[in-house]
């Protein structure tokens, strides 16, 4: 399986060269105006494999966050006997999501708005700073593209071993190569979906269930599902999908400013470009000697000399890519560089580049990202462990007894959201009432305790009836739940009804 | 085969035809839609082999697996029925008190109850058991056969006017409609329930009505108009009226002598869920 095939060193054949030592390669950007149709059908890309200091942190990033989401769902984290022990957990059938310390009941799902409006507001910050360091370094689907085409590298060899494997009839090798290549990727696929029904599952058992053939259908369809979705998206795919299918691109050209650090070709520098031969003068042209390389070594298959395009994810391979020349022709690197377009107009009007993070939006986004963050805090801190529900009987609204007094009754659900069983002290105030009633349980005072399981639901009904002469004054009253010093309260209303 | 046609524009086939200089292109259906085509049919046939299909005259094919929907839900609640039993068995045996006393079998029964509530009773008595004209309220403290546990529970096995020989029985008389009292007597009779329940009345018909209530009322509802539980003889003295409050209601009442039906449930529904809905229907807040 291991074939690093000799010919990756080679020169692509028919384009010639760019400069001394540096091999113009053939690769043509697959979305330039040249060969811009209506209706155009996908040009394959095989993108030559980068080496330099993006390419390095691109690797550090792809490890961090395949790290991150494969080992994630083993963390285990202590919560005594009431929960389970897995450190991150969506638990659907108990209505939970555990996460380290923080465990989440369905009603506090705005937690999860919460994360989702910080979610994107990080990514508008990080956008008008940086361009797209999300979608060139941890999108999941620029991950795991990555990933796959270095099992294709590693099996079918680089950009011209696999170009020429393409166009090769098929052969036994061939067939051996693809078909193993495909095996490798179906693995990364199935261990993917695999991974993610852990988050939903107590992930040792379930390991030892999908195994043994015990495991839930919908399991085995999860991750049959995310298993192909990953093989479609990741290895057959890829740039299609940031190009087509994804809206990111789309709306981040609203979200981006000419200040924002995208890769940027200096084309103050570059320009004009053209090959170069050894010995000649550099005067009076750029250093671009034109020789494609940024081309080839592009995920998405296009030339960052057209300047910036949604296509562009902002990886900076094209960088490493030209150092790499730039180092061969002795020239000083970076002609390819994280920069801004105002710096290049700076630059073209012959003054000195700046880079202008405090900006009005970066400002503005950095706001918001603090705002709500320090508002999700806050909650977070000051979360209650116990909590009421009151629900007012509707149907009836009220019921008229014999002697004129009027009853309302009430559905109460207490809360525990601790670890530990607790009693709970159920209050019921401001309200002048003949009689407080809980069913199962004979009458209330002013409150009565009432034990409620670790991290569960109990629910209780509460009659009230009022005397006639005392209706005109009821309107509301109001039901607390308390332990020690912690206390809820929920104002509630009394129906009175037509008092006749 | 005729000679391809091929047109020049899209550099595709044309099925030939044409309409005044236009041709129709025959685009070969996209190859995904082609690839999904085929594969559901091959789905299908598999579908065939495995699960059941065909019908025939008496039976029809039945599938490799033998599987049946309906096998699949009674399995669930033969597996329900099951997982209910240690707690339906507890209901069984518990007397009526001891659920009351009992947290865990007092959920399980108004659980239990409030589904039977709503298959069998909210039709006729409201989803919250409010009540209707002519349809008892059971929220309220009201009775008319007592209100009791164990008296709900006799209600609900027997019935009312219904067809079991232990049924609650009683019948209120058209006095009216029948020709037992004259119409004057009946607006007498109108004015007197409306004084005993406290309301204003004319005094000179309370009068004339007196005797007649005690020759004709009083049996069921009793000299003092507070009715008789015994004979589902309703208080007269009190805000409620099952047929209404108004001297038309109370009129029409006397001339026709309305009874409503409650079906006898014993038999129907289980010992048990006769309990749990006993036990639901006196946790509404009206119970004794």
């Amino acid at each position: 399986m291991h074939t690093v095939i000799s010919s990756d060193k080679q020169p692509d054949k028919p384009a010639g060269m760019a400069a001394d030592g540096v091999a113009r390669s053939d690769a043509v950007a697959t979305n330039s105006a040249a060969n811009r149709k209506l209706y155009k059908s996908r040009v394959p890309i095989y993108p030559k494999e980068a080496e330099g200091h993006y390419r390095s942190m691109k690797w550090a990033m792809m490890a961090f966050t395949l790290t991150i989401y494969y080992v994630t769902p083993w963390l285990r984290w202590n919560r005594g006997a009431s929960a389970p022990n897995q450190a991150v957990l969506v638990d659907l059938a108990h209505e939970r999501f555990y996460f380290f310390f923080i465990e989440i009941w369905p009603q506090e799902v705005y937690y999860i708005t919460g994360l989702l409006i910080l979610s994107a507001v990080a990514l508008f910050l990080v956008n008008a700073l940086f361009g797209r360091l999300w979608c060139g370094y941890s999108c999941p689907q620029t991950v795991w593209t990555d990933l796959f085409i270095w099992v294709e590298t590693k099996i079918e060899g680089d950009r011209n071993a696999r170009m020429r494997l393409a166009a090769a009839p098929w052969s036994v090798g061939k067939i051996a190569k693809r078909v193993s290549k495909h095996a490798v990727w179906l693995m990364f696929a199935v261990a993917t979906g695999g991974a993610w029904v852990f988050y939903y599952n107590d992930a040792p058992t379930l390991l030892h269930q999908l195994f043994n053939g015990t495991a839930s259908l919908s399991n085995y369809f999860a991750v049959a599902g995310l298993a192909f979705t990953t093989y479609t998206l990741g290895g057959l795919m890829r740039e299609q999908v940031c190009t087509y299918m994804c809206p990111w691109p789309r709306i981040q050209a609203a979200m981006t400013d000419n200040e924002a650090l995208c890769v940027t070709y200096r084309r103050d520098r570059g320009e004009p470009r053209g090959a170069h031969k050894k010995g000649e003068s550099w005067d009076g042209r750029g250093s671009c000697i034109d020789c494609n390389q940024c081309v080839a070594v592009c995920p998405m298959g296009i030339d960052i000399r057209d300047g910036a395009q949604l296509e562009c994810i902002n990886c900076g391979l094209c960088v490493d890519a030209c150092d790499d020349v730039m180092g061969k022709i002795g020239q000083p690197s970076r002609l390819i560089a994280y920069d801004t377009e105002a710096n290049i107009l700076r630059r073209q009007a012959g003054k000195a580049s700046r880079y202008r993070f405090m900006r009005p939006r970066t400002i503005l986004y950095a706001g918001i990202l603090a705002g709500v963050s320090a508002i999700m805090l806050l909650t977070l801190t000051f979360r209650h462990t116990l909590d009421l529900d009151v629900i007012r009987d509707r149907n009836p609204d009220h019921v008229r007894l014999t002697d004129g007094a009027v009853r309302n009754a009430y559905t109460i659900k207490l809360m525990n959201r601790s670890g530990q069983a607790r009693t709970l002290k159920l209050g019921v105030s401001g309200i002048k009432a003949r009689q407080i009633r809980l069913i199962g349980d004979g009458e209330i005072v002013s409150s009565v305790p009432l034990s409620v399981e670790a991290d569960k639901v109990r629910t209780v009904r509460i009659l009230v009836t009022v005397a006639p002469a005392d209706l005109s004054t009821s309107r509301s009253l109001t039901f607390s739940l308390a332990d020690g010093n912690e206390k809820r309260e929920v104002q509630t209303v009394f129906v009175p009804g037509d008092a006749r | 085969m005729a000679r391809k046609d091929v047109d020049e524009i899209s550099g595709t086939e044309t099925t030939g035809h044409e309409w005044d200089g236009i041709k129709e292109l025959d685009t070969p259906m996209p190859r995904w839609w082609l690839g999904m085509f085929w594969a559901t049919i091959v789905w299908a046939i598999g579908y065939w082999i495995v699960y059941p299909a065909w019908p025939g005259i008496t039976s029809y094919t039945h599938g490799v697996l033998d599987h049946s929907q309906r096998d699949e839900v009674m399995a669930n609640v033969a597996a329900l029925k099951a997982a209910r039993a240690v707690q339906e068995k507890a209901l069984a045996k518990a007397s009526l008190a001891d659920i009351q006393k009992n947290p865990d079998l007092l959920q399980f029964a108004m659980a239990e109850g409030k589904t039977a509530f709503g298959d069998n009773c909210a039709p006729c008595h409201g989803a919250g058991g409010q009540g209707a004209h002519g349809y008892p309220n059971l929220n309220d403290d009201v009775w008319l056969w007592g209100g009791k546990l164990s008296d709900i529970q006799h209600t609900i096995t027997v019935g009312v006017r219904s067809t079991s020989p232990e049924t609650r029985q009683s019948q209120m008389p058209a006095f009216g409609r029948d020709g037992v009292l004259k119409p004057a007597q009946v607006d007498d009779l109108v004015e007197y329930v409306v004084h005993i329940s406290g309301r204003p009345a004319d005094a000179r018909a309370i009068r004339r009505a007196t005797a007649l209530f005690a020759d004709n009322c009083a049996a069921c509802h009793r000299q003092d108009g507070k009715g008789n539980r015994t004979m589902g003889a309703p208080n007269l003295t009190d805000n409620e009226w099952e047929y209404g409050a108004t001297r038309d209601d109370i009129r029409d009442q006397i001339w026709n002598g309305h009874g409503g039906v409650m079906p006898t449930w014993g038999g129907r529904l289980s010992p048990e869920e006769i309990k749990a809905l006993a036990v639901y229907v006196h946790n509404l807040g009206g119970g004794e």
